[in-house]
């Protein structure tokens, strides 16, 4: 936390007694909210046992966990995987010496990034997805994934491959090496280490964006939640439900990510490249 | 391309509606987000904790939860937005539009504060340390010297997740408002044969769309940059 060190001068006592006064009026304000909200639930019969019913049997809990978390984090898994591959391809592509490759993989990238991804979703699906049942619409939200995510991680693979010294590039060629070379036994060992908190950090953002193939009636975590609802009729719980499910998993992902972040990075600078989901104070950003 | 052509009407009218959902939500977060960034950052610990919460959390549900929460659920808890019924030409915002828009802001803001927080995070104490050495006072040093700064530093994130928003503006499709996405699908739907140039086409709006935001963002950056 440095902005308060930018924006207050150690407060007086004076101010602190102010303060107490500020933290006593927002801590009221604020429970009384809390309160508010409980007794609305409550009023509107959502507190009671029926409604709740559902996340207490175990075959429900099974499906939530198996069908749901299971199935959502192994499509944001390949998605990103796919990611990975496409952008380092594109990322390579950005980089490279050829006018016609780099203004091609720039092409892609931007258009990929300027796609909304429900869109490009639901193209595939039509294109691709439609005739092959689940395993169709599954398909379609890890391509669509794929190709949006990797065209993020393209420009991070780029600023990555920049971030490295150029020092290291030109010693490399002063000893001879190719620039083949150069790009696989100098540079990316070195980028890579410098990327992987932003990979971890764009997992969030997939597994966030998985939930759009609701549109496309695929499987994971908001399909299983949606035929909770319409069978129990109980749609305030269910989202309450799946909201804290998706933060849980989220929550989880950005703590490895900082622990990447000071394992293998340590206090360099993160790395800044727009649309990436940050891993901590800086500007996230998703879909 | 006929496709798309015999239904100009109906493929301008979707995207007005994007334009509206974007324009809306863009300013309501905006104002939103700068009021969560001010507790987030000020001396309130109660407040900096709370907004803290409030943003992790919304941060890290997927918008389409959250859409669904405003257009589903919120309705059995008393949340609905029945009172609005606004028609500007063929254009129809009624209680799914203004769920929609405020599931959009809520999400946005969370994003708007954290990139604000990042501008202010951007001055350099120095900054600060040399205000309150020639004797400015808080508010002076705030106004003349510190926040100048910070909005400054912070317009390339907030582009960037107004940016988001715009193409995010698409779910709300998925919900029931009739923009560019539930239009792109439902023309898809009838003209099976023309589905790429329809996606295309729409692609390629959305495209110019995205370019027109960045551009407007680039200017502004460009005019409000700070010597270092």
């Amino acid at each position: 936390m440095t902005a308060p060190a930018v924006l207050f001068d150690a407060p007086g006592p004076r101010t602190i007694a102010r303060h107490r006064l500020y933290t006593i009026i927002a801590g009221v304000a604020l429970v009384a909210v809390l309160a508010f909200v409980v007794w609305r639930l409550y009023d509107r019969g959502q507190l009671e046992y029926a409604k709740w019913e559902a996340f207490l049997t175990p075959k429900y809990i099974s499906a939530l966990l198996l069908d749901g978390v299971l199935v959502t984090m192994k499509m944001a898994l390949s998605a990103v995987l796919g990611a990975v591959v496409f952008g380092l391809v594109l990322g390579a592509g950005k980089l490279s010496d050829h006018a016609s490759v780099r203004w091609l993989s720039w092409a892609v990238v931007e258009f990929f990034r300027a796609v909304p991804v429900l869109m490009l979703m639901i193209f595939i699906f039509f294109a691709y997805g439609i005739s092959r049942g689940d395993s169709g619409a599954y398909w379609s939200v890890v391509i669509a994934l794929m190709l949006y995510n990797g065209a993020v991680l393209a420009e991070v693979f780029r600023a990555g491959v920049l971030a490295v010294p150029s020092g290291q590039a030109e010693a490399a060629y002063a000893i001879g090496m190719r620039k083949s070379q150069v790009m696989n036994i100098i540079l990316l060992p070195q980028a890579v280490k410098i990327m992987l908190p932003a990979i971890i950090s764009q997992c969030v953002v997939a597994l966030k964006d998985t939930s759009l193939g609701y549109a496309v009636a695929a499987p994971g975590l908001t399909k299983v939640g949606q035929s909770i609802y319409q069978g129990f009729g109980n749609q305030v719980p269910t989202v309450i439900v799946l909201a804290v499910l998706y933060i849980l998993i989220n929550l989880a992902l950005t703590t490895i990510a900082t622990w990447v972040q000071k394992r293998f990075v340590g206090e360099k600078k993160v790395l800044e490249v727009s649309m990436v989901g940050k891993t901590d104070a800086g500007s996230g950003l998703s879909v | 391309m006929n496709a798309v052509l015999d239904n100009l009407e109906l493929v301008l009218r979707a995207f007005s509606y994007t334009v509206l959902l974007f324009l809306i939500s863009g300013v309501l977060s905006l104002v939103f987000g700068t009021l969560l960034a001010a507790f987030r950052v000020g001396p309130i610990a109660v407040l900096s904790r709370a907004a803290a919460v409030y943003v992790t959390a919304i941060r890290n549900t997927p918008l389409l939860i959250i859409l669904i929460f405003f257009r589903i659920a919120g309705p059995k808890v008393g949340i609905n937005f029945n009172f609005i019924d606004i028609k500007i030409g063929d254009l129809t915002l009624n209680n799914l539009f203004a769920a929609c828009v405020v599931g959009l802001t809520v999400y946005t803001s969370t994003f708007v504060c954290e990139a604000i927080r990042s501008g202010i995070n951007a001055v350099p104490l120095g900054q600060a340390e040399a205000a309150r050495a020639i004797g400015l006072p808080f508010s002076g040093a705030m106004r003349e010297v510190i926040l100048p700064q910070a909005f400054r530093a912070s317009v390339p994130p907030v582009a960037s997740v107004q940016i988001a928003l715009l193409k995010n503006t698409t779910v709300a499709g998925a919900l029931g408002v009739f923009e560019a996405f539930a239009r792109m699908k439902s023309l898809i739907n009838d003209d099976v044969a023309s589905r790429n140039a329809i996606f295309l086409t729409f692609a390629v709006i959305f495209v110019v769309l995205v370019e027109v935001v960045s551009f407007g963002a680039n200017r502004l950056e460009r005019r409000w940059r700070i010597a270092r």
